[in-house]
């Protein structure tokens, strides 16, 4: 006799689901072809809900919750689109925009960049704030790679990949607010900190600001499907 | 039928956007009978017309010239378009603000110039402390991100135009489109 699977069953945009109790509404919603905007969560990496593109209303709360997170419920009402989080979502990606130097035309990763697509995917044509133009570092110490602060998100999936993936824990972050920023090791050069150059938090980095230097060109696509692969190899499935 | 009164505008940008623009090729032709190009970079016309139905502007505001020209487009026109990634975000021009305008001055006048280096004072209008987008200064009714936007892009966006509709720019190009 298998163990007994605890099933949920809520709705999700009007439509009625069912859900494993472990899952989250993102899982669900996404086993369910109903599209929720995403920066910071990856498939295969643990979940920290640092972006907040993935807000979702709950009926009965006035709070929003960040989907990539929410562990579903019996009876749930979640409402992924709406123009209160097409607003929220608006905003942030206009805070990231404005955060830091992203100046796309002229940057290895775009066409391939999360950031920009989703820009475009939720309608964002300009940025109503101003830019604040910080004066930020480039790392070209490592010899394969480059870390460029100007377009990072502080998403930290290249924190959790080192982490949990690759098991070596180079990468973390430095600094509160807006002085957060990603380095390796106690901020040592990459090039002379103890990363294996496996090239993980590359792939999984979002945007442009992990980058491969020894690739030719300005046309830098990133792969980051092998983590629920390698996950998946590991559990022997 | 009245034909609509465009106009192209060129501040700090490439002229990529405007190249993109005649990329339209032979469409151009089936669009221009639609309306009268009354001022750009383009044809010869010296003075901005008391009225210009719309406005296509390219490149961030970087200088105190472009300062002065865009508030008078503004003033001078129905429709402004943003074009472009520069007239949007401030794009490449605007790299140079986390440094200012100083070394980039000394660079261009000075270390790259073996004869006689000096900055200059007169003609070259005074750099803006920091180059912004045209909507920091003015208000944009439509922008067209895109470095440049494609020419499909400019075909779409004009004949929507032309029809009177606004159109849906973002289901079109996006930033470093
Ligand atoms: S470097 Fe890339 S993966 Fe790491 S936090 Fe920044 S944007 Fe995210
Ligand atoms: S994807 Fe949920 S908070 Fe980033």
């Amino acid at each position: 006799m298998s163990p007994a699977v605890d099933v949920k069953t809520l709705v999700i945009d009007g439509i009625d689901v069912s859900a494993r109790a472990d899952q989250t509404v993102l899982e669900v919603a996404r086993e369910n072809n109903i599209f929720i905007p995403t920066l910071c969560h990856l498939d295969g990496l643990s979940d920290v809900g640092a972006c907040r593109l993935c807000l979702v209303e709950v009926k009965n709360s006035p709070k929003l919750f960040p989907a990539c997170v929410l562990k579903v419920e019996e009876g749930m009402e979640v409402t992924t689109k709406s123009d209160r989080l097409l607003h929220y979502r608006q905003t942030i990606l206009e805070l990231l925009f404005a955060e830091r130097n992203h100046v796309c035309s002229v940057c290895v990763t775009n066409n391939h960049c999360e950031l920009q697509a989703t820009a475009q995917s939720q309608g964002l044509t300009h940025v109503r704030l101003p830019y604040r133009s910080p004066r930020l570092g480039v790392d070209a110490s490592n010899e394969r790679f480059v870390a460029d602060q100007n377009r990072c998100i502080l998403c930290t999936r290249c924190v959790r990949v080192c982490d949990e993936i690759e098991g070596a824990h180079v990468w973390d972050v430095m600094g509160r607010g807006i002085d957060s920023m990603v380095i390796t090791d106690l901020m040592q050069p990459w090039g002379e900190s103890s990363c294996t150059r496996c090239g993980k938090c590359v792939n999984v980095c979002p945007t442009g600001a992990l980058f491969d230097k020894t690739k030719v060109g300005s046309d830098h696509p990133k792969y980051p499907d092998f983590v629920p692969y390698l996950n998946m190899m590991r559990e022997g499935r | 039928m009245n034909k609509i009164k465009l106009a192209t505008v060129w501040l700090d940008g490439c002229s990529g956007c405007h190249m993109s623009f005649l990329d339209m090729d032979e469409r151009l032709l089936e669009l221009s009978s639609q309306f009268n190009l009354v001022y750009s970079p383009l044809v010869d016309f010296k003075d901005y017309p008391e009225m210009v139905d719309v406005a296509l502007v390219e490149g961030a505001i970087s200088s105190v010239e472009d300062e002065h020209k865009i508030q008078h487009i503004r003033k001078h026109t129905t429709l402004l378009v943003a074009m472009g990634d520069c007239a949007v975000t401030g794009n490449v021009p605007a790299m140079r603000n986390p440094f200012g305008p100083l070394p980039i001055l000394e660079r261009a006048y000075h270390e790259n110039v073996s004869a006689q280096p000096q900055t200059p004072s007169v003609i070259v209008p005074a750099l803006l402390e920091k180059v912004r987008p045209v909507h920091e200064f003015v208000s944009v009714d439509l922008y067209l991100p895109g470095c440049p936007p494609a020419a499909d892009t400019f075909f779409t966006v004009i004949t929507e135009l032309l029809a009177g509709r606004i159109p849906d720019v973002a289901s079109l190009t996006r930033f470093g489109a």
